[in-house]
């Protein structure tokens, strides 16, 4: 997803959803709700309305996210009671719960596999709307698939390191393979692997050295990416 | 309609409007078998519009109608998004799902050699991308191609001229096309018929009959070409 989102020059997208995902996040905590849940309502309905103003108005994309996702990070920052902010924008993995985690993992599994086919498609709707839909694929239709996708993935994230992190979840492994590779298959695997390297290390420092695991995750996904700096192809 | 023997494409009072604006007026043609249909005309004049409508992909009022279940490739005018994505010339032929045999027989056709497969798109020259574009739309084996401008001004390279390069596709592949251009060349050298288009037909003929006249009432102004030839 994270090189989908860097070739279609969405790189901040991810970034913006994440603090969408904020006022869902908050009512979630105040009813007792799992945190995923309602960042997920709240996402769908954020990148509902950017499609909309898309087809309404020819303003860019960027625009329209930075629209909503400063008026979202505003209600959330009302809603989200104080003692649960910091849980919310920077995430918290002990409070995941097994059957949480089983969840994810099925999701994951499948956004994996609706990804997979729809990647040549996007790939080749990046290249050129005209050859693309010269081959009958239907642009909007994958669009819209994506999206949902990525409002998911967010949905997924934000437990882990939060609101304002998730975003660099997605983008940094994939800028990472981006170096690294030669060709669209190392890209896309790569990011996946750098992506699932960086959570189990970051994981794996929380645990040992009791770092918070979110900014952990990061970090090591940032250090990978210096060091892909100096292998640049 | 009904389709008399060897007629691929027929157009009937054709309009194609974008947003508030007429672009293509009242055209009417028809292509047969074999042809290679080129359309002239000044830079706006619609010609890009004209393939990309004859292709389905944008909306337009009148009537296109192509030979029953016939294959149609393109060639797109330019792809300045490509050069982004880590993407090889194999990797691009697989968005097509294009098997490898037929990659196989689609590079001897455009003349490359298999070792081009893993290099990297934005790592070739601009005639061998070219030529990769040609390719792509040559997969899936169609009857009819649609140019848009593909070559002109660049050095598709080896020894071939454009010219013999797309005559021996033609050739080869019992090709019927359709080409945008510019270059006068390939007009008088290639071309069956051709098509001189400013938002409305100003004429539709063969080559031969393209005069000083007709060229300068097309592009305005006073311009000249003589007839002659390259070898």
């Amino acid at each position: 997803m994270g090189s989908l989102m860097l070739t279609k020059r969405m790189a901040l997208v991810g970034d913006a959803l994440g603090h969408v995902a904020l006022p869902g996040m908050g009512l979630a905590l105040l009813l007792g709700l799992d945190v995923s849940f309602g960042a997920f309502i709240f996402l769908l309905l954020g990148i509902f309305l950017i499609w909309l103003f898309e087809i309404k108005t020819s303003l860019p994309m960027e625009a329209l996210v930075g629209v909503i996702f400063v008026a979202s990070l505003a209600i959330g920052f009302l809603i989200v009671p104080e003692p649960e902010l910091l849980e919310a924008l920077f995430g918290d993995i002990s409070k995941v719960s097994f059957e949480m985690t089983l969840i994810s993992a099925v999701f994951s599994i499948l956004i994996f596999l609706v990804i997979n086919r729809i990647y040549p498609k996007m790939i080749l709707a990046h290249i050129s709307e005209d050859l693309a839909k010269s081959q009958g694929i239907k642009i909007k239709k994958q669009n819209f698939i994506y999206l949902f996708f990525i409002a998911l993935i967010v949905a997924l994230g934000v437990k882990i390191v939060g609101s304002l992190l998730v975003g660099a979840l997605v983008i940094i492994p994939a800028a990472t393979a981006r170096n690294l590779s030669k060709n669209l298959k190392e890209y896309s695997l790569g990011s996946a692997v750098l992506g699932v390297l960086s959570s189990l290390l970051g994981g794996l420092l929380f645990k040992l050295a009791g770092f918070p695991a979110g900014p952990m995750i990061i970090l090591v996904a940032t250090l990978f990416f210096l060091i892909s700096l100096i292998f640049k192809r | 309609m009904i389709f008399r023997q060897g007629i691929v494409l027929k157009v009937k009072n054709l309009n194609v409007d974008l947003g508030k604006e007429r672009i293509l007026e009242n055209l009417s043609f028809e292509v047969k078998e074999g042809e290679v249909l080129t359309i002239l005309g000044p830079n706006g004049a619609g010609k890009t519009v004209l393939l990309k409508t004859l292709l389905g992909i944008l909306p337009y009022k009148g009537k296109i109608e192509w030979m029953p279940k016939i294959r149609i490739g393109y060639v797109p005018q330019r792809l300045p998004f490509i050069k982004d994505i880590p993407l090889s010339v194999e990797e691009f032929f697989e968005l097509k799902n294009v098997s490898e045999k037929e990659i196989k027989d689609i590079l001897k056709s455009i003349g490359l050699e298999k070792d081009i497969l893993g290099k990297k798109i934005g790592d070739l020259s601009s005639g061998q991308f070219q030529r990769i574009l040609v390719g792509w739309a040559l997969a899936s084996n169609p009857r009819v191609l649609l140019f848009d401008e593909p070559m002109t001004g660049i050095d598709i390279g080896g020894q071939e001229s454009i010219y013999e390069f797309l005559a021996k596709l033609k050739k080869e592949r019992d090709l019927t096309i359709l080409l945008v251009t510019h270059d006068l060349s390939i007009v008088y050298k290639l071309a069956t018929d051709c098509l001189c288009l400013n938002k409305k037909m100003l004429c539709y003929s063969i080559p031969k009959d393209l005069t000083t006249e007709r060229l300068s009432q097309l592009y305005g102004g006073e311009i000249k070409f003589y007839q002659h030839n390259h070898e």
